[in-house]
């Protein structure tokens, strides 16, 4: 499956989950959301037409699909390297576990809201091709691709919080799984760091180093709310830009996120 | 050995006005209609006390809308910058020095944090808030980073908890930009605390639905009033 017949797939369950929505109120979204999402999928037509009204709670369950995708491709990535005996140094076991006990719970979570709307688990190759060989048989490979996807993660779902401003309690969920990620993102950071022993690898992002450059592009802005903070505070280009993270739109995700994705 | 600290981060002009202590909170409020409907305001006849006594009456509104939630942000974010100043100047007994980068990273970081709410709030911005970290030990490393773990877990919930009371896609986002750092700081700290160990997103802050805390101003505020000395109004938040 590519990355494309997936936003297809989400562009169709946009539509059908439209019509089941046409009651929801913004408050008991959810509950009425999980209630009537097993009604009968309403003609394309129809739900072109819907999809004007109901335009704010379809971009929620757009948004909701592509954290799922997201969070799938993490899910599968713990638990396979969680899986294996020689892979992780005991040391940090305490650490991955937890990470991979929370990215299935993402899925859980995202499942459970999206019911019968959910996309499809993609199939994964982590290695990317052959980019990068045997991540689930040499541990540096593993976090540095741990790092890469959390911190990948973290961008792709602060890019999507303007999206789900007309959805107060899905952004709110959104806000409590990204400051998660955030928390993995730091600390597979700090490892990197210490297995490479790479102390310019830093808990939190210095400009827009990093590798792979997809994943830290853009991370060097220092404009924000329109304005030019370089040298605020007295403090440096890399102090500023390192307490700032910097969102990535869908198609930089999906960029990134479809290397690991089987062709 | 314990460091008393009490801090006054910027001063407002200073008048002594005795007849301040009879002004009832709420005529004041209302007196101040125009300057409260656009946002913050300082009670500049309010002026600071300079004869011992704490300023009581001074009473800080955060304002209404999307700039209330930013002073709100930008209030933490002054106390968080005051901590790590202070954990600096007068580090702990035993800071290494991978522990002194970090926390120096986290200071300037909430340095940035702070004076791109007030540059950003402008006229609208509360003034500098007067500190009180009297309960914390600054030369003992478990008082440091207990403390400074309870400010960055806080920091997020509140977050976490304000991004949907916030009505502009831009403040949004930049709520959203700060947040992950201020849980990038969270998950450091704690492994400080505890290296290697689940407490980085432990199960103390994150739910069994792998959902981290989100708390409303009505929770937060109360919670880091202790190391607040000015009162602060969060009346007129979106709620």
């Amino acid at each position: 499956m590519n990355i494309f017949k997936i936003i297809d797939e989400i562009k169709q369950v946009d539509g059908d989950a439209l019509g089941r929505l046409e009651h929801a109120t913004r408050r008991s979204f959810m509950t009425k959301f999980s209630r009537s999402i097993t009604a009968a999928a309403i003609p394309t037509v129809m739900a072109s037409v819907v999809n004007k009204a109901y335009a704010q709670s379809a971009a929620a369950v757009d948004v909701l699909n592509y954290a799922l995708t997201l969070e799938y491709l993490e899910d599968e990535f713990y638990k396979l390297g969680n899986a294996s005996a020689t892979l992780i140094p005991a040391k940090y076991k305490p650490v991955f576990t937890q990470i991979g006990k929370h990215e299935t719970q993402h899925v859980a979570f995202l499942k459970g809201a999206l019911k019968t709307a959910a996309v499809a688990k993609p199939t994964f190759d982590f290695s990317a091709g052959g980019t990068f060989p045997n991540p689930f048989g040499i541990f540096d490979t593993f976090v540095f691709l741990s790092h890469a996807l959390e911190d990948t993660g973290v961008r792709a779902y602060k890019g999507q919080a303007g999206a789900l401003l007309n959805d107060p309690q899905i952004l709110e969920y959104a806000l409590q799984v990204h400051s998660v990620e955030a928390r993995h993102a730091a600390k597979s950071r700090s490892i990197l760091s210490e297995i490479r022993n790479a102390p310019q690898i830093k808990p939190w992002i210095t400009l827009n180093e990093g590798s792979p450059a997809p994943v830290y592009a853009g991370e060097d802005n220092t404009m924000q709310g329109g304005k030019e903070i370089n040298g605020i505070g007295g403090k440096s280009k890399q102090a500023v830009t390192e307490a700032f993270d910097e969102p990535l739109t869908k198609d930089q995700v999906l960029a990134i996120a479809s290397l690991f994705i089987k062709k | 050995m314990k460091k008393t600290t009490s801090t006054k981060l910027s001063s407002n002009s200073s008048e002594n006005n005795p007849m301040l202590d009879m002004v009832n909170r709420r005529f004041f409020l209302r007196s101040a209609g125009v300057a409260a409907a656009t946002g913050a305001f300082v009670m500049s006849a309010c002026t600071d006390k300079t004869d011992g006594v704490d300023p009581v009456e001074q009473v800080v509104d955060l304002g209404s809308g999307d700039i209330g939630i930013l002073n709100y942000a930008y209030a933490l974010e002054q106390l968080e910058a005051a901590f790590y100043m202070q954990v600096i100047m007068t580090p702990y007994t035993g800071m290494t020095a991978a522990e002194t980068s970090i926390l120096t990273d986290i200071r300037d970081h909430e340095i940035v944090h702070r004076d791109f709410f007030k540059a950003a709030l402008g006229a609208a911005a509360i003034p500098g808030l007067s500190v009180n970290f009297s309960s914390i030990d600054f030369k003992s490393r478990a008082s440091v980073l207990g403390t400074a773990k309870v400010f960055e877990d806080t920091g997020v919930a509140a977050y976490n908890g304000a991004g949907k009371l916030i009505k502009d896609g831009g403040y949004l986002l930049l709520a959203g930009k700060i947040v992950s750092v201020e849980a990038r700081h969270a998950a450091i700290i704690r492994d400080l605390l505890a290296p290697n160990t689940i407490d980085f997103a432990g199960d103390d802050v994150i739910d069994n639905n792998g959902l981290e805390a989100a708390k409303s101003p009505s929770v937060i505020l109360p919670a880091v009033a202790p190391f607040i000395t000015t009162k602060i109004s969060a009346n007129n938040l979106p709620k």
